[in-house]
């Protein structure tokens, strides 16, 4: 097995049964395995609900640990398509040129950074950073402001070895509250003013609905885009062959980006709630339990992908769901694009090879499955092309 | 070459004109509104939605069994709806008139 694989760990579930069980702080959960069943349960809003109580869609469950609705991805249609519509614009914002040109030049920055070590961590020193700096153009707030998120660290919601951490999710929540009061009381051209003065269905947005958004935009934005990076570091590092590729093919940029996310899915599973008394590949949920839409057994499955544990970098057709279906697809999908798109173009250009020295797998331990999503560290040598 | 007539949601009339590539490259080169194109082409994100009028259907063929399979769960679909990325221009395109579709 290669260092850089991420293995299906769902395709005998998949094929077999349909879908896969776990546990969860005594709320269990069913899991949807298959890409048509996981599309007909997005999109079935009205039986599968995202709108349950604050914390409950997310496994590990989160309910014991907040109260703040995050939004829109906690509000089911009608009213969730008032604050697509609201945020969407700004989170259209990466395909503007300026945006661009100064995403390419923070990555240009990081990677030739990185290429004169000896050795790097890639996760803490390479991933993180990128991420952080890159959300402060998201944000359009001050680059600067990206130190105090590096400071954080990899694991903001979580101490070492423990899952969920109160505590430490609240570091968040007070520097989130603590920028919603200087917005308030200065306003500038940044997300959380705009929010601030935005109205929905002729209302103002409440300080806790506006706290929702910030808090989502933080926490579904970071550990994805660590993961996507970090794993796209650790497949050029054992297929140098494919940074040749891109960069004597560049017009194929677009369509590795796709792949790779598709192959990595760095979000797992997301969940939902059943209203009602219902059915999934002829499995019975009851009312008031929960199923999962997990995106990354579905992004492997073989009825719709050819050799889908394989990266086909230029992969024509890739009808995956990394980014999620329907109305809660990703949010934040044309900022991770753009980073993705850029990163692979840089990479293409500066990198010959990548030396991996040391690595440790990160593992997600799902009932009967257990999913490897990324590292928590990787630590590899960049070589100058 | 062909020429391809987008209509948009309000009823605004673009003409353009393409030799190669797909539809929706076309469309989204020349800022088509309601043509996002964000997945780049690869059918899975379905911003790329167009009803192909009535007359037009025989020139852009049947959608794939994938490609049906995303449309079958778009609230705004209907028999006449393809995903334009799957589209490539040729010659058989030329006279082309595509309704883009509402999404939410
Ligand atoms: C490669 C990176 C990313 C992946 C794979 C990813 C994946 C996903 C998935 C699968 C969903 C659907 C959840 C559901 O159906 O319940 C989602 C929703 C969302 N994501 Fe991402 N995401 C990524 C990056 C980001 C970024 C960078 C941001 C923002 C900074 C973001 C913000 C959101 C938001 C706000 C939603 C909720 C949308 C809604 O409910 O309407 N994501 N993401
Ligand atoms: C308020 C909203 C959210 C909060 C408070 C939150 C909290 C957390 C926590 C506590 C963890 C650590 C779990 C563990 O260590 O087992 C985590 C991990 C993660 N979250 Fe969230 N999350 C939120 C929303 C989202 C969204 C919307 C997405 C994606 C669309 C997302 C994607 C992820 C991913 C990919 C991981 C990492 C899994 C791993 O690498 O181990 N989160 N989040
Ligand atoms: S551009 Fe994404 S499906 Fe056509």
């Amino acid at each position: 097995m290669k260092k850089s694989a991420l293995p299906d760990p769902f395709e005998e579930a998949r094929v077999n049964k349909g879908y896969g069980e776990m546990d969860d702080q005594n709320d269990p959960v069913t899991m949807i395995l298959g890409l048509k069943d996981l599309r007909k349960c997005a999109h079935n809003w009205k039986t599968f609900q995202s709108g349950a109580e604050p914390g409950r869609i997310v496994i590990p469950s989160e309910v014991n640990i907040r109260d703040t609705r995050q939004i829109p991805f906690e509000v089911d249609p009608p009213e969730h398509k008032d604050f697509r519509a609201l945020v969407e614009p700004w989170f259209k914002r990466p395909l503007e040129a300026d945006y661009k040109a100064a995403l390419t030049q923070q990555i240009n920055d990081i990677v030739d950074e990185v290429l004169t070590k000896d050795s790097v961590e890639v996760v803490g020193e390479f991933s993180l950073r990128l991420q952080s700096r890159a959300l402060t153009l998201l944000l359009n707030i001050p680059y600067e402001e990206s130190e105090t998120w590096i400071s954080w660290g990899t694991h903001v919601f979580r101490s070492e070895g423990e899952a969920l951490d109160g505590d430490k999710a609240n570091i968040l929540y007070d520097y989130i509250d603590e920028r919603i009061s200087k917005a308030i009381e200065n306003p500038g051209s940044d997300l959380y003013s705009m929010l601030l003065a935005a109205t929905v269905n002729g209302k103002k947005l409440t300080r806790e609905e506006v706290k929702g958004v910030m808090i989502l935009t933080f926490a579904g934005g970071r550990d994805t885009v660590i993961n996507a990076v970090t794993n796209s570091i650790a497949y050029f590092a054992e297929h140098p062959e494919s940074l040749d590729k891109l960069l004597g093919d560049p017009d194929i940029t677009g369509k590795a980006v796709e792949e790779l996310i598709r192959y990595f899915s760095p979000l797992t599973q997301m969940g939902r709630v059943a209203t009602e008394d219902t059915q999934v590949c002829e499995y019975a949920i009851k009312e008031d339990t929960r199923i999962s839409l997990c995106w990354a057994s579905a992004n492997r499955d073989a009825k719709v992908f050819e050799n889908p544990n394989d990266v086909v970098l230029d992969r024509k057709i890739n009808p995956h769901v990394a980014f999620g279906f329907s109305h809660h697809n990703c949010l934040g999908a044309t900022h991770a694009r753009q980073i993705m798109n850029i990163l692979l173009t840089t990479l293409a250009k500066k990198v010959k090879s990548i030396d991996i020295i040391d690595y440790k797998e990160n593992i997600e331990e799902l009932g009967e499955f257990k999913r490897k999503v990324g590292y928590d560290n990787l630590t590899v040598k960049f070589h100058t092309r | 070459m062909a020429k391809i007539t987008f209509i948009t949601t309000d009823n605004k009339t673009i003409n353009l004109e393409g030799t190669s590539g797909s539809v929706m490259q076309l469309a989204v080169d020349n800022g088509v509104p309601g043509i996002d194109g964000d997945c780049g082409g690869v059918c899975s994100c379905a911003t790329c939605h167009v009803h192909v009028a009535p007359e037009h259907v025989g020139k852009t063929g049947e959608a794939s069994e994938i490609e049906e399979d995303m449309l079958d769960l778009n609230d705004y679909s209907n028999e006449r709806s393809r995903l334009c990325c799957q589209l490539e221009i040729s010659d058989a395109l030329n006279g082309l008139v595509l309704q883009v579709a509402e999404s939410d």
